[in-house]
């Protein structure tokens, strides 16, 4: 199992024809994605070099291949017309945006329409994409670093996304289904939104949670948490970071407690999320090889991540 | 992009929003001149992007012509130290403006919210101090209204939001086309932030924008080109940041450490940071080269990053995803022969094209590590 996509999705992708587009279409047939379609606007009735058949519109592309999922990489001005273009067909039930700088009131409206759908999920924009290990991926997570096993990932952040999952897949801790929500201040599928896809789908067994500073995306994620039958393993990235500086992301503006590492860190802590110090810590907060290899229970495996709690992460080593 | 006080108050006064009469001055004659037009009397006010500008002693209540143009003739073309902004700011404007009679003072804001996904409203009571602290001591006293951006402000919304906010009744006449005017100027010209503290309420009830905050989207400035001319007088407070700007770095914050800091992605470079100050050492900046960078961005990064004379090493973290290590490793190479370089440079090259980029690094000087952390650990025993 896997959560959002699998190997029965089909994905038309706009943007299909642009440099990038082109590659990470080619990258994500690859992988396994069924490519079904293509939209660029004027060459409906061409098919690309990889055999895919291009339209003029969504619409026309989801009736005439059945896709159900919308890839969108184009230029930013153009990207919240492309999302709300494919929200607008029945039948697209998820749309992922990784076109970076869209402006921020494109994305306010984009965000409403998605919403009053009510069947249609949005992931990004300013995101990576997902990938459903051996099954599918939309966007441009770098397939290699992936593997299969228990662990559900949903980061904010791309470049630590890479980072984190690497250090699992190189502990032994492969991976369900890894999400890139985007770093952008308005978005679609929030931690809130991914977690209980997690929660259930019975082959997720832990959930590691990566957040950055700014917004209040991680405690309202801890509030969810709470209910939560899976461990779940936290890191924050930007906790040296000065008050108030603007580091990069839109999002990432610190301002009094609230949006601040700490306070992220504390709201994870009192609903039991051990959080990370470092991106290494993950990897030995009772997800490396050790830890997982001998089919240990969920109890077994809360010890784990109570250890490293206390800090005992580093001196952490479990008899076989 | 930031803009100024007039800047912000210039295009409020196009959407109907009432700004105080008033001229932007760059000459004490000038400040005479708009003095005398406003009766003698007025407010001359430095025009500087940062906050605190009453305490730094750029605010000044001008009793008679004299005593204006004595003011601006102190301060235009001499610099003024913010506490908010940590530096000397040098008044290249000031903005000469009517004396309101104030019986009271609001305050209204709007930006985009995360949580709700929508532009909301600020509205209090409460106005003319600092709204956070207001927010955190008396949150009763604010109100808020998220704006659902297919329907607009409505008349219904504004009375809740008045009566949540503290403000009567009997000025909903002026609240409502206030906030209706204002959130149209907000969207229509792509802001993230407009701010009116103080909203001076006049002793005959009527709503003036004491002040006025706007920032403008800057990934939407392309479709704004009669606001460029705005763009080119707003300052940039940090040297360093400047030069980033010239450069067209565009992630970039100059810190006060040691250590420079290069890498992709605002996450993996914040997390740099983090490493390095668990190592023990300080950050010199905060450095994103983004996704897909060339060698010349990398090349120009490095020049920026050592030109400050207080970096004494710096750590390059990359993580290649869109990046490849092999063009980050070009751009390395490039800028360290041309530079005459004195400090130890740390370099961490991960995933996409990597080992390609680790090849092209193995003749200089260079000092490679497999990760993150030892990264930092590295490059902090090297300068301490």
């Amino acid at each position: 199992m896997s959560i959002l996509i699998d190997e029965s999705t089909r994905v038309v992708v706009s943007g299909i024809t642009g440099r990038e587009g082109t590659f990470h279409t080619a990258q994500m047939m690859d992988y396994g994605t069924q490519v079904v379609a293509g939209v660029t606007p004027g060459k409906g009735g061409q098919t690309t070099e990889r055999g895919v058949p291009i339209f003029d519109t969504v619409a026309e592309a989801a009736q005439a291949t059945g896709a159900n999922a919308h890839f969108v990489i184009v230029p930013p001005r153009f990207a919240a017309d492309s999302i709300i273009e494919g929200a607008a067909v029945g039948g697209i039930g998820l749309i992922v945006c990784v076109s970076e700088g869209i402006p921020i009131q494109d994305m306010v409206e984009a965000v409403r329409f998605v919403k009053s759908t009510g069947t249609t999920r949005l992931i990004g924009p300013n995101c990576p994409g997902l990938l459903s290990v051996n099954k599918s991926k939309i966007g441009f997570m770098p397939a290699a670093s992936f593997s299969p096993g228990p662990v559900g990932f949903v980061s904010r952040s791309g470049t630590l996304t890479y980072e984190i999952v690497d250090s699992l897949t190189r502990a032994g801790m492969g991976q369900t289904t890894g999400v890139g929500i985007g770093g952008d201040p308005i978005l679609g599928m929030t931690f809130s939104d991914v977690l209980p896809l997690f929660e259930a789908d019975p082959e997720t067994k832990v959930v590691v949670m990566v957040g950055e500073i700014g917004g209040s995306d991680e405690e309202i994620a801890a509030e969810y948490i709470k209910s939560m039958t899976k461990p779940v393993v936290g890191f924050i990235g930007g906790r040296t970071a000065p008050p108030g500086k603007r580091m990069g992301h839109a999002g990432a503006i610190v301002s009094g407690t609230s949006g601040s590492a700490q306070g992220k860190v504390e709201a994870l802590q009192a609903v039991g999320v051990p959080v990370a110090d470092t991106t290494a810590d993950i990897r030995v907060a009772g997800l490396g090889n050790s830890a997982w290899s001998g089919r240990r229970t969920l109890s077994q495996f809360r010890q784990i991540i109570g250890a490293v709690r206390n800090n005992h992460c580093k001196e952490l080593t479990l008899a076989a | 992009m930031k803009m100024q006080e007039y800047q912000a108050k210039e295009l409020l006064a196009k959407y109907g929003v009432p700004v105080p009469k008033g001229q932007v001055c760059e000459t004490p004659e000038q400040v005479a001149e708009a003095t005398q037009a406003l009766g003698g009397k007025a407010v001359v006010k430095a025009q500087v992007l940062a906050g605190g500008r009453g305490k730094a002693g750029g605010v000044k209540v001008a009793k008679s012509v004299e005593e204006a143009r004595d003011f601006a003739a102190s301060i235009l073309g001499n610099e003024l130290y913010f506490e908010q902004a940590k530096s000397n700011l040098r008044i290249e404007r000031v903005l000469v403006e009517e004396m309101l009679p104030i019986a009271k003072e609001y305050y209204i804001g709007i930006t985009t919210d995360r949580s709700t996904q929508r532009n909301v409203f600020i509205v209090s009571s409460q106005g003319g101090m600092d709204i956070e602290e207001v927010a955190h001591s008396h949150p009763e006293a604010i109100g808020r209204l998220p704006v659902d951006p297919f329907l607009g402000v409505r008349d219904f919304a504004i009375r809740q939001v008045a009566a949540a906010g503290g403000i009567p009744d009997a000025e909903i006449k002026q609240l409502a086309p206030f906030l209706k005017n204002l959130y149209t100027a907000y969207v229509e010209n792509d802001a993230s932030l407009a701010e009116i503290n103080p909203l001076v309420v006049t002793g005959d009830g009527v709503f003036i924008a004491g002040d006025a905050k706007i920032s403008i989207d800057d990934n939407a400035l392309y479709r704004h080109p009669e606001l460029a001319v705005y763009g080119e007088t707003s300052e940039e407070t940090d040297e360093y940041e400047k030069d980033a700007r010239r450069r067209g770095i565009n992630n970039y914050v100059h810190l006060d450490g040691n250590i420079g800091i290069i890498g992709n992605g605002a996450g993996l470079v914040m997390t740099t940071m983090d490493e390095v100050k668990r190592a023990g050492g300080e950050p010199a900046d905060f450095l994103d080269i983004g996704g897909g960078a060339k060698a010349e961005l990398v090349r120009n990064s490095l020049e920026l990053v050592l030109s400050d004379p207080k970096v004494k090493g710096v750590m390059i973290n990359i993580f290649g995803g869109i990046t490849r290590g092999d063009e980050v490793a070009r751009g390395i190479i490039e800028g360290t022969s041309a530079l005459d370089i004195k400090v130890p440079i740390v370099v961490r090259l991960a995933g996409t094209s990597a080992e390609a980029g680790l090849e092209i690094l193995k003749n200089s000087d260079l000092i490679p590590a497999e990760t993150m952390q030892e990264a930092a650990q590295k490059i902090v025993q090297m300068v301490s």
